[in-house]
């Protein structure tokens, strides 16, 4: 006997709609088959993004039922419970078409954040050793197994409401810099994340915690990023 | 169109929001009425007479409510912003308003 | 570094409001306790030095609280720039914190 899912997905841009598809149902078939399958037999005009299919490289996040998520590592029983799947592009984001969206912005934000590792060292020093069991870098740890998906950037309230405001995945960044001890841009780090949409925009709504695949804490991250912030401008370290 | 579901932590979010919004609309209000003392005691009284009607300690009763859930939010957030991560704030938020749920209630019971 | 100055003045303020607004709660309860009356609140608080400073106190942190978190609001919720939200904030919280300290004035002295 062969089933089959209901299936709506977003075509189009910002104008677009949603159209409506009956996909074979089949054992452990994960959102991002499903998406396959209708690109490779039902319109080949449908466009996603995708690479690895399993949860390493970030690229195929989408809109899973209401909900922000990796389309490779969803299954569809787990979302649809024998109901409709409706699939759309990332939230807070240009649509380009269909379920890509322009994460132009979103990597923009990045840079603005500063959130890159400036090296102290030159390769004719020694590698530097690195304690794993210091304060530092357990919080750096905590936060680094972030792939850039955006998912966290979608489920963002502050994000919608406020476009200068830097988002989750940015800020995290800033932090596990911020505790690595072979950075050396921490000044001008946190700089970049005190100013206007920067760390301090962060109402703590952590629904980036909530929706985050790798179960990271961004806005754990964020909430270190404003103690650093706060108590380098109390020793005047901040100007 | 593709809004997140919402998580329980941002309904205690927007219970923050909003109770910190109502508050700051009714501080206007709340001054006017104490400030009625500069023309007399019996101006503040004749005022005073007025919120012993039944709707009026009702609506007193949802300001203790906001008041309450505005500071134990806040709490929270203080908490969470400058201590160590705790991962149980769904709990935390959940007592927060039960425990404002607590306060209204023992207001209305001390006003009847 | 004004953002982090704003979210700072926000942050102390709350902190200060804390004990605050129990011990307002604690009050309330206490004293609408057979209804209140102008006479039973004046006899408390006038020539008081106690509740004169605990609440120009608090008069003065929730204005500085109230400016922050309205123009927040503002900017995230209406379709206002920055400066234009922090502008209406900062009057309505103006107004807040001079009516009350005439409130203040008029219950203490």
């Amino acid at each position: 006997m062969t089933t089959t899912h209901k299936v709506s997905i977003w075509r189009g841009g910002a104008d677009g709609a949603y159209a409506h598809y009956e996909v074979p149902a089949r054992e452990s078939q994960t959102v991002l088959d499903v998406v396959t399958y209708v690109q490779r037999h039902l319109d080949p005009t449908l466009t996603y993004r995708f690479a690895c299919r399993v949860g390493m490289c970030g690229s195929c996040a989408m809109t899973v039922n209401g909900v922000p998520r990796w389309t490779c590592r969803t299954h569809v029983s787990k979302v649809t419970g024998g109901g409709e799947l409706k699939i759309g592009p990332l939230s807070n984001m240009p649509i380009i078409k269909d379920l890509a969206c322009d994460m132009t912005e979103f990597f923009e934000k990045w840079q603005k954040a500063q959130s890159r590792f400036v090296p102290t060292k030159t390769r004719k020093d020694p590698m530097e050793r690195i304690r794993p069991d210091t304060p530092a870098r357990v919080a750096a740890n905590a936060g680094i197994e972030c792939i850039n998906c955006g998912v966290c950037y979608a489920a963002c309230d502050t994000v919608a409401w406020n476009q200068d405001y830097l988002g989750p995945a940015a800020l995290n960044r800033a932090w596990t810099l911020a505790n690595d001890e072979r950075d050396g841009g921490w000044a001008e780090r946190l700089k970049a994340v005190s100013q206007n949409g920067g760390c301090h925009s962060c109402r703590s709504h952590q629904s980036c915690e909530a929706h985050c695949p790798n179960q990271l804490n961004p806005a754990a991250s964020i909430a270190g990023l404003k103690r650093l912030s706060t108590s380098a401008y109390l020793k005047g370290k901040l100007k | 169109m593709f809004k997140p579901h919402r998580k329980p932590l941002w309904y205690a979010a927007m219970v923050h929001r909003l109770s910190g919004l109502a508050l700051s609309i009714f501080l206007p209000f709340h001054f006017l009425v104490l400030g009625l003392a500069i023309e007399g005691e019996a101006e503040l009284d004749s005022f005073l007479k007025w919120t012993d009607s039944p709707l009026v300690k009702f609506a007193e009763m949802g300001l203790v409510f906001l008041l309450t859930v505005h500071l134990l939010g806040g709490l929270r957030l203080l908490v969470l912003e400058n201590f160590a991560w705790r991962d149980d704030q769904k709990t935390i938020a959940t007592f927060a308003a039960g425990a404002s749920v607590l306060a209204a209630f023992a207001f209305l019971f001390q006003v009847v | 570094m004004r953002p982090l100055r704003l979210y700072l003045v926000q942050r102390v303020t709350a902190a200060i409001m804390v004990p605050l607004v129990f011990l307002h709660l604690g009050l309330i309860l206490y004293a609408v306790q057979g209804g209140l009356s102008a006479q039973e609140i004046l006899s408390r608080t006038q020539g008081s030095v106690f509740w004169g400073g605990i609440y120009g106190l608090f008069v003065l942190c929730a204005s500085f609280h109230v400016s922050i978190g309205l123009a927040n609001i503002l900017q995230e919720w209406t379709p206002l720039k920055r400066i234009a939200a922090a502008n209406i904030a900062h009057t309505f919280a103006l107004i807040v914190m001079l009516l009350g300290f005439r409130a203040v004035y008029a219950v203490v002295f």
